[in-house]
């Protein structure tokens, strides 16, 4: 090959590298190559000393949930052809993704209630900080405002980027069940109000009327979610007239995986479609009349547009859009309903329990599969007593949101999804006793 | 297989293939594929799931009214639904990908047994800190890896992929700015040459994006990048080895002249895979630079994410790198989840939770397997595959530049003046030929673009047919036989698609006729 090349070594194909910045051997610090048997074990080990959350009684959520995931959703994303393939920028030899991305788009806006639903974001935080991003764009104007049941990380996540490009964020304070609170700061300046439903402490509210006053005031309605399958039971947030949808689809499809990769989901109504942000999958014919599938709608992507682009956003979550295809094709409605009736009689089975205990008082009085309950003292130190006891009791609120009030450090967020069994809520509820 | 003079396939007798009609549809192994709103049921479900007692609802008024309207698929539909489907993509582990810039090399199914073990993807992100102290050290190792792979001071893990880490940099940027009193930079330096993504990112911070020449041999032009340095300048975003495949001889002088004008030095490191264990960017005054996990590290591209793009900052910006971070202590490992303490400059939060795990666990697998020594290899190797591809296409290609490229190979399309077929018809004749088609029109400097990364998983056998495929269709364009190229590919699962139709009448959802 050197020699078709023309030259007489490697090295001198790096010529351009200015001599002082050449390495000469490897690196310093690394270890050389290790084989696989041998990675395999320092990694086992690694993930060893790891509580993972099937192997004990487990309540976790606040933004990622434990579910169970078939089988075949695993198998059919390790399809070579799905998981080493590209961005389908050549369609004719990419339509088993495209076709995907449409039917995932169809799912996700029917899911929502939404008219049209986008290829997929990073995750629900980075969804939600697009969608204020765009309602500004929209609304020619700059204010927006955060309802206290916004996820605290969503509202960071946004905040990261807001003042640099001239966004003033109201971001009001912790509150369980305080949705149109946001309301109250509606002005003739408000691009957009943030609402949530789940919110943060589970709590599900009606947003309609919260959407018709901020489209009154010429603002647009953000419905901000993290648990996606709560849509298997309530309204969803579009046929509440919610302008913008956005959130975390993790639970269909995607395993917890410590925090990512997720799939953030976004729909929105069809007259702000050319506003959006992230990849978009359109029908069109090909040459012989056939349906077929393509990209579409590029002109509002950074590669075309450049400075002038929607969102500077390029890969997006490809393959964890179509495990949540998939698993929602293995659902259906018929499936999904049911699944989320299960959630929620865990859930309301979980709310019971506890709500007997002395000293527990539940907060949340309307919810899907996760609530709030408030303990006599703060509830990171016993949810970290009570896993050194096996038991992965929730997250303590005080976790996401450290500069919260003393009384909202006592407050602790339990989800109980379809994996938690009878033992485990008698195990949470007893070990709970035992502790405060 | 034959091929008639129209490029179709044949079959024995000469009768052209094509021409078959089925009653089913289905042509041999490729399986008609309807959409499964066609002929799912919404009375079916290919899940099972246990029975239990429900109580009553807590749902208030807000039980859902509207059908979902979603069809179910049992198990075997779905499974030969998307089997269906994947046989109309072609993937890296079915053949060369050469697509430039996008790296797509072999993704070691080690990997993927490493993520998908319980410890790693069966755990919470806001698990105690003393449930997770594997996955704490799994990321402080990786973090070991990559800042001592660039030569800097520290990593922000977090960011979702390689657009994602931009804006964390130019994030980083901004806030150590503010933190010396300098709001009023607000110029970045950007070649003409550059992704999409770094103007787009600099916009999306606040940034004024000014466009800096290109000379002609390929580099950013020092004369041109001085005449715009000034008091307003926040710094340069720079792709290296750039978006021409080649390295920037003078980017050194380049770093030095930003700094000495008040900006930082973000380096887009896309093509890092170039560079690996020979250069750290560090030595080359880069202050801050993603690195695409899903590229130099080999995390599968999966159709289009999820990717991972963790971002390496100087002693300059490290203060102020996004929380979470990972921290080792006396008794183990530890989580920065707060902006106080340590972390009170922290420009803020890019993500929910942690980033991209799942990446990480496959990115440590395969900087273990490689070791210092065989990362070193894999830039080497790289290098050399573009090299060869390049000297083996000189002379029937045009190549944009003189001299060796580094990990990629680019042409113009001045071979292909006069002949009628453009650069996307060429590439269309890729596909017929089995190849995925080059990265096209990209960078957007050289005209009609033709950017060809093999990577270095490719054998010497593979590069050679894929080689005298390109020299066949390069002398079928110049001997005027466009049969191979008008309204190309012919042999794809579909033919060429209606991208006009596509954006005028956008159809992004299936509804009932």
């Amino acid at each position: 090959m050197l020699e078709t090349i023309g030259t007489r070594s490697v090295d001198a194909l790096f010529g351009d590298v200015p001599e002082f910045a050449r390495l000469n051997a490897p690196i310093d610090g690394l270890s050389s190559a290790m084989s696989e048997l041998a990675v395999s074990r320092k990694l086992s080990n690694m993930a060893a000393k790891n509580t993972n959350a099937g192997s004990v009684p487990f309540f976790c959520g606040a933004g990622a949930y434990k579910h169970h995931v078939p089988a075949s959703v695993d198998h059919i994303i390790q399809r070579s052809e799905f998981l080493t393939s590209y961005t389908p920028y050549q369609p004719e030899i990419a339509q088993g993704t495209l076709q995907s991305l449409f039917e995932f788009q169809t799912q996700v806006a029917r899911l929502l209630g939404c008219e049209v639903a986008n290829a997929s974001m990073y995750d629900g935080s980075t969804a939600c900080a697009e969608a204020i991003v765009m309602a500004c764009r929209v609304t020619k104007r700059k204010k927006v405002i955060f309802s206290g049941g916004i996820h605290p990380h969503y509202a960071a996540v946004t905040h990261s980027l807001a003042d640099n490009i001239g966004i003033e964020m109201v971001v009001l304070p912790a509150c369980v069940d305080g949705e149109a609170e946001v309301l109250k700061h509606l002005d003739k300046e408000t691009a957009a109000v943030v609402v949530s439903c789940p919110n943060v402490f589970g709590t599900i509210t009606d947003l309609s009327d919260i959407a018709k006053a901020a489209q009154e005031n010429g603002a647009l309605a953000i419905g901000v979610f993290t648990e996606v399958m709560a849509f298997g039971a309530i309204e969803p947030l579009g046929a509440m007239g919610i302008d913008i949808v956005v959130g975390e689809g993790q639970s269909i499809g995607n395993a917890l995986n410590f925090g990512g990769p997720y799939v953030g989901l976004f729909a929105c109504k069809e007259k702000y479609m050319r506003q959006m942000p992230g990849r978009l999958a359109g029908q069109t014919v090909d040459l012989d009349g056939n349906r077929g599938f393509v990209l579409t709608l590029s002109t509002r992507e950074q590669h075309i547009r450049r400075e002038k682009a929607t969102s500077n956003i390029c890969t997006n979550s490809g393959l964890c859009a179509l495990a949540f295809t998939i698993h929602l094709s293995l659902l259906g409605q018929k499936g999904l309903s049911k699944l989320a009736s299960v959630n929620h009689a865990r859930a309301c089975q979980t709310y019971d329990t506890l709500s007997a205990i002395d000293g527990v008082k539940p907060l949340t009085q309307t919810f899907f599969n996760e609530f709030a309950v408030a303990l006599p003292k703060p509830a990171a130190p016993i949810v970290d007593e009570l896993a050194k006891q096996g038991i992965l009791a929730g997250v303590p609120y005080s976790r996401i949101n450290p500069e919260c009030s003393d009384e909202m450090k006592n407050v602790l967020l339990v989800a109980a999804t379809e994996t938690v069994t009878d033992d485990d809520i008698a195990a949470l509820a007893n070990a709970l006793k035992g502790v405060l | 297989m034959a091929m008639n003079n129209i490029g179709r396939p044949t079959s024995i007798d000469g009768n052209v293939g094509e021409v078959v009609q089925t009653t089913s549809g289905s042509k041999g192994l490729l399986q008609k594929t309807e959409l499964i709103f066609e002929y799912g049921s919404k009375d079916t479900t290919g899940v099972d799931i246990e029975d239990v007692t429900t109580g009553n609802s807590r749902l208030g008024n807000l039980a859902r009214k509207e059908e979902i309207n979603l069809p179910g698929l049992s198990e075997p539909e779905a499974v030969r639904h998307y089997v269906r489907l994947s046989q109309r993509n072609y993937a890296i582990d079915l053949g060369l990908f050469p697509l430039g810039s996008c790296t797509m090399k072999h993704n070691p199914r080690l990997n993927e047994a490493m993520a998908r073990l319980p410890g790693f993807s069966d755990i919470h992100p806001l698990q105690p800190v003393s449930t997770v102290q594997g996955a704490l050290e799994l990321m402080h190792e990786l973090a070991h890896w990559l800042t001592t792979l660039t030569g800097m001071k520290s990593v922000a893990l977090s960011p979702k992929a390689g657009a994602h880490g931009e804006l964390c940099g130019m994030l980083s940027i901004r806030a150590a700015l503010d933190a010396r009193g300098q709001q009023h930079r607000k110029r970045v330096l950007v070649p003409k040459s550059a992704h999409g993504t770094n103007p787009a990112t600099a916009a999306q911070c606040g940034f004024e994006v000014d466009e800096v020449a290109q000379t002609h041999d390929g580099r950013v032009d020092l004369e041109d990048f001085k005449s715009k340095l000034g008091d307003d300048v926040a710094g340069c975003m720079i792709t290296n080895p750039n978006t021409c495949g080649l390295f920037e001889p003078q980017i050194k002088e380049i770093a030095d002249l930003i700094h000495s004008a008040g900006g930082y030095f973000y380096c887009d490191g896309a093509n890092f895979n170039a560079i690996v264990g020979k250069v750290r960017p560090a030595d080359l005054g880069v202050d801050a630079m993603h690195i695409n996990l899903h590229k130099t590290f080999s995390t599968p591209h999966g159709g289009g994410g999820p990717g991972s793009g963790p971002t390496v900052l100087s002693e300059a910006l490290a203060p102020f790198a996004p929380v979470p971070y990972v921290v080792k202590t006396s008794n183990g490992f530890d989580l920065i989840e707060n902006e106080t303490g340590e972390a009170a400059q922290a420009f803020g939060r890019m993500v929910a939770f942690h980033g991209q795990m799942g990446m990480y666990v496959r990115a440590l697998s395969y900087m273990l397997s490689h070791g210092n020594d065989g990362l070193k290899q894999v830039a080497e190797d790289a290098v050399l595959n573009a090299n060869y591809i390049l000297a083996s296409l000189k002379d029937v290609m045009s190549p944009a530049f003189d001299g060796y490229c580094m990990h990629e190979a680019l042409f113009d399309d001045h071979f292909l003046e006069g002949t009628g077929v453009t650069t996307l018809d060429f590439a269309k004749a890729m596909i017929d030929e089995g190849y995925h088609p080059m990265t096209m029109y990209f960078p957007l400097v050289v005209h009609g673009a033709m950017l060809i990364e093999p990577t270095e998983t490719e054998s010497k056998a593979t590069l050679d047919t894929f080689i005298a495929s390109m020299r066949a269709l390069a002398v079928a364009a110049k001997s005027n036989d466009k049969s191979r190229f008008d309204n190309a590919p012919h042999l794809a699962p579909s033919k060429r698609l209606d991208e006009t139709q596509a954006a005028r009448k956008p159809v992004l959802k299936w509804a009932a006729e």
